[in-house]
């Protein structure tokens, strides 16, 4: 993966535009590998979130909703084009990103209260307090947060001895216990069931209207996306591309019976439409 | 839980026990001479009677084996930690590694007491060459092995490589570490008494040559047993150390977070 050098926006401040941005990606396309083994992940993309949307990102498998993501955090490089959050190219950034992954990723050697602390261990400013503040203010922050989940008392205990809903609820006070400005979530979901997953949605839908951050979600799941989103992202199959880019005005804070209601629904379908005609599209040019 | 463990360890002892007693039993009904197998009490008793006389060399094997274990555990852990943070350091050092280490250990003795004289200093370099190489590779291994996801949880709050390496590397790999070590602190018995053995004037491995060739079997085993005593008590100090650091991969800390 290969930076591609770029004067203008080298680590400086980008100007402040009217609404403010806090993710742009312009033209940021990614390929993984080179030469006769190189796999295009993401076509050129251009795609501007501002301050405070809760932007959901939905396609086929593998269209590169997830390179979207790491793009965003830093864990991948563009290829070609740049990709500036929070004012600053993401190659030069020292930015206050929560992420959680589909996996829970709690590390298995520390109690659920370290793991969700472990940002404060990493990021500044907390970081330089880390050591006198771990055991008063930040350990009670971090037990706020769980019992915001409904994890209450829980902070002691080892991850293994928790579920898979209850490690994706810790993992969420993971996310946001720096108070990031941005929230990055790929599939959290993804391996919960329906139940546990809408009652997650609510927390996080909570969570989002409280702290306001911005938050951008990759989901498969379209009611997910109309559920919890203010704006949806369709990507087209690999190498993917934004097909659709429309926003979700219901009224908030939104309820899952909501998800049952004709205008849902047709939200929905007219989803499902773009994802399946980019699927066929893909087959076709696969055949 | 308890009772489980209770009745392990007294099956364990009987065992040990039931050893002694058949080698005993052994001994008397064949009428074996003691310069070709001692019984086990001739050994116990030589053993106290001799004790004063060992213990000097008792405090000389445990020096130069702790010395020759903590210099290799060093050496092995930072080899590990630069083996196993770069994929091509890995891949560029195993050849090599499995080299060195498929060299049987008595083969560089000589060339030890060649460069440094007969003593301390071959056995504490042997005792550091023998172990060395299972820390290297668990270390190597462990921190290669380490989930990305893990990393990328630190990665994508913009942490340096060696905030990675000490917050998920190392933790992940203690339990490889307190495997190796536990390898290591036997092997580096090993190697210090296999030292002693053949270039040295002092230590257990010296007092059992020398019994030998007095033809004073018992003292022989009467060294066999310290040997056996120290190393299992080596064994038991690094098991309940990597208890109390590791239970985490055994899942042995229920109690505590309950």
């Amino acid at each position: 993966m290969r930076m591609q050098p770029n004067d203008r926006f080298d680590g400086q401040p980008v100007p402040e535009t009217a609404a403010a941005t806090a993710i742009e990606l312009s033209e940021a396309s990614v390929t993984f590998g080179r030469g006769d083994r190189a796999v295009p992940a993401l076509s050129k993309t251009t795609l501007k979130i501002a301050d405070g949307e809760f932007v959901a990102l939905v396609g086929p498998s593998g269209c590169g909703k997830s390179t979207i993501l790491r793009l965003v955090s830093g864990l991948v490089q563009p290829t070609s084009g740049v990709v500036i959050v929070g004012g600053r190219e993401v190659a030069a950034r020292a930015l206050r990103v929560g992420m959680a992954f589909q996996n829970p990723t709690m590390l298995p050697w520390m109690t659920i209260e370290r793991n969700i602390m472990l940002p404060l261990k990493i990021v500044e400013p907390f970081r330089s307090s880390f050591r006198r503040l771990r055991k008063t203010e930040y350990r009670d922050k971090a037990n706020a947060l769980l019992e915001q989940v409904g994890l209450k008392g829980f902070g002691t205990r080892y991850p293994w001895q928790l579920s898979g809903g209850m490690l994706q609820r810790a993992n969420l006070c993971r996310a946001l216990i720096h108070e990031p400005r941005m929230l990055l979530l790929d599939e959290p979901f993804g391996a919960l069931d329906q139940f546990t997953r809408e009652e997650l949605w609510a927390i996080l839908q909570t969570l989002w209207m409280t702290h306001k951050p911005t938050v951008l979600l990759v989901t498969h799941d379209l009611r997910e996306a109309g559920f919890l989103a203010s704006r949806i992202c369709v990507m087209s199959a690999r190498p993917g591309r934004i097909l659709d880019d429309s926003r979700v005005d219901f009224a908030r804070p939104r309820t899952v019976a909501m998800t049952f209601e004709p205008d849902f629904v047709a939200l929905n379908q007219k989803l499902r439409a773009f994802i399946e005609d980019a699927r066929s599209t893909a087959q076709q040019g696969a055949g | 839980m308890f009772g489980i463990d209770v009745r392990q360890k007294a099956w364990s002892a009987g065992l040990i026990v039931l050893f002694f007693l058949a080698w005993e039993l052994f001994c008397l009904m064949t009428g074996m001479s003691d310069l070709v197998l001692p019984r086990p009490s001739q050994v116990f008793v030589t053993l106290v009677e001799r004790f004063p006389v060992l213990w000097p060399h008792i405090v000389q094997t445990l020096a130069t084996t702790m010395l020759g274990f903590v210099l290799g555990v060093a050496l092995g852990v930072a080899l590990g930690a630069i083996i196993g943070v770069s994929k091509t350091a890995y891949d560029t050092c195993y050849p090599l590694l499995i080299g060195f280490s498929s060299i049987p250990k008595v083969a560089v003795v000589p060339i030890f007491v060649l460069w440094f004289g007969s003593g301390t200093v071959p056995a504490v370099l042997t005792a550091l060459s023998i172990c060395f190489f299972p820390i290297v590779v668990n270390i190597a291994t462990g921190l290669a092995t380490t989930e990305p996801e893990l990393e990328d949880v630190l990665k994508a709050l913009g942490a340096s490589k060696l905030d990675i390496l000490w917050n998920v590397g190392l933790p992940r790999t203690m339990p490889f570490f307190f495997a190796s070590l536990k390898v290591a602190i036997s092997y580096a018995f090993v190697g210090a008494v296999l030292s002693e053995t053949v270039a040295s004037n002092r230590g257990i491995g010296n007092v059992m040559m020398t019994a030998s060739s007095n033809f004073n079997v018992p003292l022989v085993f009467a060294g066999l047993f310290v040997l056996a005593g120290l190393g299992v008590a080596l064994y038991v100090v690094f098991s309940l150390i990597e208890g109390q650091v590791t239970g985490w991969a055994t899942r042995k800390n229920d109690a505590i977070a309950t």
